[in-house]
């Protein structure tokens, strides 16, 4: 398929070509060409089609990746996954191209007096074994930590906390998964008991509202958005955009709500006071279903060391929530927020209206926000109190970002304080992972140590000594980069990162091991809707590249632990993900066989009796509720969801005088996450070269502010000189800008603030206080 | 050597025939959107007299409803 882009001439029409597909994509949005796929498929070939998940985003479209001799030569949307139905974004049709970048890592580098030496890799895998074995008998266990990544694979991650947790004894293993859905796991836990969404993407064919509350999910999750659109053209479905930032999918919508950044706490609770006030309150699905609670409030913000927090539920009952709510009125909310009474009203009989099917998504924009628990409690709220709830076309839907956000990072756990199965804290999950590993329970530490954030701190500290990075690019990734480079870069810290590509981590490592690309080894991925995928090795990678998770595995054999690892080179996928499977056992969480897998274009979890559970918590979908209950919320002991008491609250820091404009970061559609990959792929790297800085016209003109001038954007952390972007790509709120993530040469994180959720400990990229000036 | 691409809107339900017809002429490649009723046209001419010779032809053709021009390189000869 690349072939042809090997001449100027084929590559400029490649370019002008794109250009106009992302025209189409700004009038349309959620557009696909279907064919793009087809188009560079060489003719006469005889290709071999393999399916899989896409490497990319957490839709988890399914891919078929042409192969001949050995290479992949195309891409195409898989027609029997239900999830994409053949069709791709523009990042899917071309995954496969970074493989062939020029600066792939091929071999081993072990850094020798400054300078990196190519290395054997199974002298540097015996360097990195060695060095950990040193650090954990010089200083302790707890000085030496793992941070992996929501785009490991499931055996990847499994293998990872076998070895710190189950091996070593320590919880120092966190993942990038914590900077973008911790605060959905705290919400569905604190609500449910139980993570991941109760329904699936079926619910968009059924639904007649979508209302996406801070969620660019044209650009973020375009496969979904277009089948979205669909519904609207089909069916009359209504797009309602709930944003801090007009964007391709407000465009796209049906109608577009802007808010204050912060508020979104309070529309929603102004929601909740509409739908009591009016009478839309589901009253015999509330009685029988949820129960009521309240937290601590004032939690704070996370932003020094060592921050703790725990919060106290408390029961409360309706009449005390209600007297709550009063402070939430419509009037009083549309003061602060900046949304009308009108709009806010406009939500409420939505969710109010009995005869409406409502299928509430988000994504970042409520995840990486210092109230990102309590957002996510406040949302779960208005569905439970209209029991708009586990119907197929009603419910919240909680949007993942990574590939296997959720099937590694949650399910697996490779958060500090979790287990593939429960949490470290639990000594019943701390039996049953000891049981399965093998390993005396008492080796599993109970106490969770660091989160993403603390973890790095604690390297700037000097009090972690070793960290290994796999499937990911925190500094580039983290907030406060302008700290946490520094931090890794000194000589305390021994750094090991393995990579496909350099990036500014592997910058600072001491060993840097070349991992396998997707489709170089077999793997498995779990998606935003429940759905585990499978996929063969496709293609030999170069040199000495090796999948992560053999590489952890010959790191354990060379530590010592051998006997717990004891999976062959060749079947280590099929033998880990059987082994993990057990931890799952039963009508809550069963996965899927490998053989189905196989076979199937994925399957949803609680897979029972052979067949995938599409609604859970709904006695109609799922065999796990009990008997004669119509609903059974079973995560929790009583079965009842909780409906929680949670305030406005202010951001961590918000613009004043100095620094007087909000600074909100995310994504664009031609990149995935921290650019590395994307970058490599000429087409979309030049469909989208370099970052920006997005102004609201009215600001740019009382600054004197041109489109293009070079802009520095100052925090309290540092800066960061870009481009002015005005009424281009999207359009921020007056007194706010938006920069995109994607460039290492711009690092917008050097300016971000490391505040986060107390609960999840998920930072907030979205909110933070800037000045802007001519550079 | 222009290269140009446009965004080609077709006459309600005329999605194909436009297709068909900005198919048969040969420096014409055709991407249609698979979920919406707009075409992707790029344009490979020798010359700019040539080009503005091709416009006229596609305007002509009766599902075209609007032809809006997004992007256009020369590139050298090869
Ligand atoms: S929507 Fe996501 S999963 Fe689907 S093709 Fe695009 S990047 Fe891949």
């Amino acid at each position: 398929m690349y072939n042809s882009l090997s001449t100027r001439r084929s590559f400029i029409k490649k370019m002008a070509q794109l250009s106009a597909m992302t025209a189409a994509a700004s009038m349309f949005p959620g557009i696909l060409f279907a064919s793009e796929q087809e188009e560079g498929i060489p003719n006469g070939a005889n290709l071999d089609w393999k399916k899989g998940p896409c490497r990319f985003c957490g839709v988890g479209c399914g891919i078929l990746v042409g192969t001949e001799q050995g290479k992949a030569v195309a891409v195409k949307g898989d027609p029997n996954s239900s999830v994409n139905k053949g069709l791709l974004c523009v990042k899917g049709y071309h995954q496969t191209m970074c493989i062939q970048s020029k600066d792939r890592l091929t071999h081993a580098l072990v850094k020798k007096n400054g300078k990196y030496v190519q290395t054997p890799i199974n002298e540097a895998l015996d360097i990195v074994a060695n060095k950990m074995k040193e650090t954990i008998a010089a200083h302790g266990k707890d000085s030496v930590a793992m941070y992996t990544s929501g785009q490991s694979t499931i055996p990847e991650g499994y293998v990872a906390s076998k070895l710190m947790k189950g091996a070593i004894g320590t919880n120092n293993l966190d993942c990038n998964a914590r900077l973008c859905m911790a605060s959905a796991v705290a919400g569905f836990l604190t609500t449910f008991g139980a993570d991941e969404p109760m329904g699936c993407y079926e619910d968009i064919d059924h639904a007649d509202y979508f209302i996406t509350w801070g969620n660019n999910m044209a650009e973020m999750h375009p496969v979904l958005f277009s089948r979205m659109l669909e519904q609207k053209t089909r069916r009359g479905a209504k797009i309602i955009d709930f944003a801090t930032r007009t964007s391709r999918s407000s465009t796209a919508s049906n109608k577009s709500i802007l808010f204050e950044p912060q508020t979104d706490l309070a529309v929603a609770n102004a929601i909740c006071y509409e739908i009591i006030n009016n009478g839309w309150i589901n009253k015999s699905f509330v009685e029988k279903h949820c129960n009521f609670s309240k937290g601590l409030t004032n939690i704070g913000y996370g932003t020094e060391d060592k921050f703790k927090f725990k919060d106290k539920p408390e029961k409360i009952d309706f009449a005390a929530y209600k007297e709550f709510l009063e402070d939430y009125t419509p009037e009083k909310v549309a003061q602060y927020s900046k949304v009308s009474v009108k709009d806010i009203k406009y939500l409420a009989s939505i969710y109010g209206d009995p005869n409406k099917k409502v299928v509430s998504y988000w994504c970042m924009g409520m995840n990486q926000h210092t109230r990102g628990t309590w957002m996510n409690n406040l949302v779960y709220n208005i569905h439970l109190l209209t029991g708009k709830i586990s119907q197929p076309g009603n419910g919240p839907f909680s949007l993942t970002g990574q590939p296997s956000a959720c099937g590694t990072a949650r399910e697996v756990g490779t958060f500090t304080h979790k287990l593939p199965k429960g949490v470290v804290m639990n000594p019943k999950h701390r039996e049953l992972a000891a049981k399965i590993w093998k390993v005396p329970v008492e080796r599993i530490p109970a106490k969770p140590t660091y989160h993403a954030t603390e973890m790095f701190r604690a390297i700037d500290r000097g009090d972690i000594k070793f960290i290994w990075t796999q499937v990911t690019n925190p500094l580039v990734s983290l907030p406060k980069t302008s700290r946490y480079r520094p931090g890794m870069e000194k000589e305390s810290c021994f750094v090991v990162v393995s990579d496909v590509f350099p990036t500014p981590t592997s910058d600072v490592a001491d060993v840097i091991l070349p991992a396998s690309w997707h489709i170089e080894k077999s793997g498995l991925y779990g998606n935003s809707e429940r759905r585990t995928q499978h996929w063969d090795k496709m293609v030999e990678g170069p040199g000495e590249t090796t999948p992560d998770a053999w590489m952890t595995i010959e790191v354990a054999k060379r530590m010592g632990y051998g006997d717990l690892f004891p999976y062959s080179e060749e079947n280590h996928v099929e033998e880990i993900y059987n082994e993990y499977r057990q931890f799952h056992e039963g009508a809550k969480h069963g996965m899927a066989p490998l053989e189905v897998l196989k076979k199937e274009s994925g399957a949803i979890w609680p897979y029972v009796n052979g067949k995938s559970t599409q609604w859970r918590f709904n006695a109609k979908y799922d065999p796990a509720c009990a008997e004669g209950k119509d609903f059974d919320f079973y995560g929790k002991p009583d079965g009842k969801a909780v409906i929680w008491q949670r305030p406005y609250e202010p951001a961590a820091e918000s613009p004043d005088n100095e620094y007087p404009f909000w600074l909100n970061t995310g994504r664009v559609i031609e990149h995935w996450h921290t650019g590395s990959m994307t970058r490599r792929i000429p087409v979309l790297h030049k469909a989208m070269p370099e970052a920006y800085v997005e102004f609201h016209p009215e600001d740019a003109k009382a600054l004197g502010i041109r489109n293009g001038e070079n802009i520095r954007v100052t925090s309290r952390r540092g800066s960061c000189v870009l481009p002015a972007s005005i009424n281009e790509r999207g359009l921020p709120t007056k007194g706010q800008v938006f920069v995109p993530f994607f460039d290492e040469n711009m690092m917008i994180n050097d300016v971000t603030l490391d505040a986060f959720c107390p609960i999840s400990k998920e930072p907030d990229y979205k909110k933070c206080a800037v000045k802007v000036e001519k550079a | 050597m222009p290269i140009k691409s446009y965004l080609a809107h077709p006459h309600d339900g005329k999605k194909q025939h436009l297709i068909n017809a900005l198919s048969e002429i040969k420096e014409c490649e055709v991407m249609p959107a698979t979920n919406q009723d707009v075409l992707v046209v790029v344009t490979d001419t020798l010359d700019d007299a040539s080009e503005d010779l091709l416009q006229v032809k596609i305007e002509k053709i009766d599902s075209l409803k609007l032809l809006a021009m997004v992007s256009g390189f020369n590139s050298p000869k090869i």
